[in-house]
């Protein structure tokens, strides 16, 4: 079958923040450059990044990058490669500067500066007093970045393929990355987009759980593309989960509620965090809010019909602080958890937030993976950014606000690198048409009729195991038998069936389409959290409660093929100055 | 009452598909529970009001006032009592 062809120099596989930073710079510097996404722009999910983007300005208290580069270091337990985490926030500054100039409102001081807000470790000084780091639009910092890149994008002449969803990335048989096979969702056609370069920018994958503050669209597609591409996947047992989202639905409950003296209690109405945390309490980091949260369900001293929930109570500050101050969490409380806080305390849960693990990449977004005896040899042409990729600068546990920065620091550095290659790289390679079958081979397995299982019926059943075997919580008896549940899932799929056979706009092929990757993904992270026998950051582990740097002190790689696990050092040799060595983690 | 063909549905379908949770879970159900039983103009407003960006349907779901014509304050409305009804 012959399939419709589009050539680009660079095609770029995601509009959110990091893709369209990305394709800013290619777009400036004259290049035929092509963004395809799933959804409108800037309906991606880096709309929903309300809090803000970090960066040493100092505005409001003495910073400077090198605090927020022990910051991050610490924060990730110390499993960032701390060469990316130095180029990242001694980019920060600027890239806050850039934004701004490209149309982005960040909110102001009285002096005129931009004001930044206080965010969880962040200290001055190596660990001294809080610092303000945080800079934010308001809250819809997300949505201002979004909406200024693209607006520049457009100006700059950038293509873009809305609504077409990517399939699998083409590859030759050196491994070079020659563009994707993708979908026209309006009208079903399969086209192939050849190109010198290629950039996947597909966002997380926090649709593995039942619970998350994720939208919909966050199923790990580029993920899975690189695992079926032979490319592994790094650290991905490291998943974080927010403290407090609503039970059972998985929006966010802002860590403001708490500052602004809301609390936890258990079903015999005890305050425990005192417990887990005495000085602390209940604005203790995020990971050790859901440890306890989880601690508590666990042994049965949780609350609800199913004793599945801890309560978060607000009415003691009073209705007119509630309307004043947190109208917003009032409506979602209302609205998702049935509750009126100002009356009774809101249900919540860990629910899964941010994918820290993805495609392994070096400093300059090129991606990189095992060949003979390197652990980190570039795949030609392949570049990754986002929340898809692993740098890594979050290493077992991302700061808030570093994720915005992440993007906008590693979506130009690959915009940069790319440049630099195509200048020697002139030509496109000829196309692998094996590869290209395979991808429509892949597809044409839907085609089968009959009898079978049910994708939103299975959707629903990994992520409930992935919940429950893979979540807060980890031990090597429950992570087996995750394990094996989820390849048992894998092996259903050939049963799986679409109950729509038709061409245009057919929305259940792209879930089937997402369910698949949502399963390599899934696979992924079980196999690696199985496998790590430690405690670090957000993996933690009942029966390996301490951190191990002599043994883990490294970053996992998956492979699809067996399922196999490899390992490659962390690179704790920063650019310039000198290394933080691994102490003990406390707040 | 239903005057739209199955492409168009689910063209709106997947419309509904947001940068947001809270905004996948009141549109989607709200299209999957009620959108048949709208009236064609209605049905109209539902789909221009897709085009609002996300930050916008958000915070007027959430209670900010509307600044938009009167159509879709109308649909924004019926979503807000939709969603408070139970979703
Ligand atoms: C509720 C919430 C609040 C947050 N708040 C903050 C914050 O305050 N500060 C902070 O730093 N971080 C925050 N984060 C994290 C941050 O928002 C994300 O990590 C970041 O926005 C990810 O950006 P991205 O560009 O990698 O991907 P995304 O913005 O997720 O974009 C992914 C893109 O890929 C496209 N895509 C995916 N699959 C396919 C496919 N198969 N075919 C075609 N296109 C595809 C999508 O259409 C989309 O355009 C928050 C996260 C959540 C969930």
């Amino acid at each position: 079958m012959k399939l419709p062809h589009r050539r680009f120099d660079c095609l770029v596989i995601g509009a959110g923040g990091g893709g369209l930073r990305a394709a800013l710079q290619l777009a400036q510097a004259d290049l035929h450059v092509a963004v395809v996404t799933k959804v409108f722009p800037t309906r991606s999910h880096t709309v929903a990044a309300q809090g803000g983007m970090n960066a040493a300005l100092g505005n409001v208290t003495p910073d400077n990058w090198h605090w927020h580069m022990y910051d991050t270091v610490k924060g990730s337990d110390y499993l960032g490669d701390q060469d990316a985490i130095e180029y990242m926030c001694r980019a920060a500054s600027r890239q806050v500067i850039e934004l701004e100039h490209y149309g982005v409102p960040f909110t102001r001081l009285e002096d005129g500066h931009i004001y930044q807000r206080a965010f969880g470790g962040q200290s001055q000084n190596f660990g001294g007093d809080q610092a303000s780091r945080t800079c934010a639009a308001a809250d819809r910092t997300g949505h201002a970045i979004l909406h200024a890149l693209y607006q520049q994008n457009i100006r700059a002449k950038t293509h873009f393929f809305d609504e077409y969803f990517a399939v699998d990335l083409i590859r030759n048989e050196e491994g070079a990355a020659l563009g994707a096979v993708v979908i026209e969702i309006e009208t079903g056609e399969v086209m192939v987009i050849e190109a010198k370069t290629t950039l996947l920018a597909t966002g997380g994958a926090g649709r593995i759980f039942r619970t998350s503050t994720n939208a919909m669209i966050n199923t790990g597609d580029g993920m899975a593309m690189a695992l079926r591409a032979g490319i592994p996947l790094e650290d991905m047992e490291f998943v974080q989960f927010h403290p407090t989202g609503i039970a059972g639905k998985g929006m966010l409950i802002s860590e403001g509620v708490r500052g602004e003296g809301g609390y936890l209690v258990n079903g015999d109405g005890e305050r425990f965090m005192e417990r887990y945390a005495p000085h602390a309490k209940d604005l203790a980091s995020r990971d050790v809010v859901s440890r306890a949260i989880a601690i508590e369900v666990r042994e049965g001293r949780g609350c609800g019909e199913n004793k599945d929930h801890v309560l978060l109570k607000v009415d003691h500050l009073g209705p007119d602080v509630i309307k004043k101050r947190l109208p917003a969490i009032r409506e979602m409380a209302i609205r998702f958890g049935g509750v009126d806080p100002i009356e009774s305390p809101i249900p919540v849960y860990p629910t899964a937030h941010y994918t820290m693990g993805g495609i392994p990449t070096n400093r300059y977004g090129q991606v990189v993976a095992p060949v003979g005896h390197g652990a980190e040899e570039e795949v030609v042409g392949l570049y990754a950014a986002g929340e898809c990729a692993c740098v890594s600068v979050h290493g077992a546990n991302r700061l808030g606000g570093n994720s915005l920065l992440d993007i906008v620091v590693f979506g130009r550095a690959a915009g940069n690198h790319i440049i630099a290659y195509l200048k020697e790289n002139r030509y496109h390679r000829p196309l692998a048409n094996e590869s290209v079958d395979m991808a429509v081979a892949r597809l044409s397995k839907w085609e089968r009729r009959g009898d079978g299982e049910s994708v939103s019926a299975m959707l629903a059943e990994l992520q409930l195991t992935m919940e429950e075997y893979c979540g807060v919580f980890r031990s090597q008896e429950v992570l087996d038998e995750g394990v094996s549940k989820v390849l048992a899932l894998g092996e259903r799929l050939d049963e799986a069936r679409l109950s729509d056979h038709s061409k245009v706009f057919n929305t259940a092929f792209m879930e089937a389409l997402e369910l698949e990757n949502l399963i390599d993904v899934a696979t992924a992270t079980v196999v690696s959290a199985a496998a790590r026998t430690e405690s670090r950051g957000a993996h933690s582990r009942l029966d390996y409660p301490d951190r191990n740097d002599a043994e883990w002190m490294r970053h996992s790689l998956y492979c699809k093929t067996d399922h196999q696990l490899d390992y490659k050092p962390v690179r704790t040799k920063p650019l310039t100055v000198d290394t933080f060595p691994p102490k003990k983690r406390v707040y | 009452m239903n005057s739209l063909d199955p492409t168009a549905l689910r063209r709106i379908k997947w419309r509904c598909r947001r940068g947001m949770l809270e905004l996948d879970m009141m549109l989607q159900s709200f299209f999957e529970q009620r959108f048949e039983n709208l009236d064609c103009q209605q049905q109209q407003m539902f789909t221009r009001l897709l085009d609002y960006p996300d930050q916008s349907l958000l915070e007027w779901l959430s209670g900010a006032p509307i600044d938009a014509d009167k159509d879709v304050r109308d649909i924004v409305e019926q979503l807000r009592h939709f969603s408070s009804a139970g979703a």
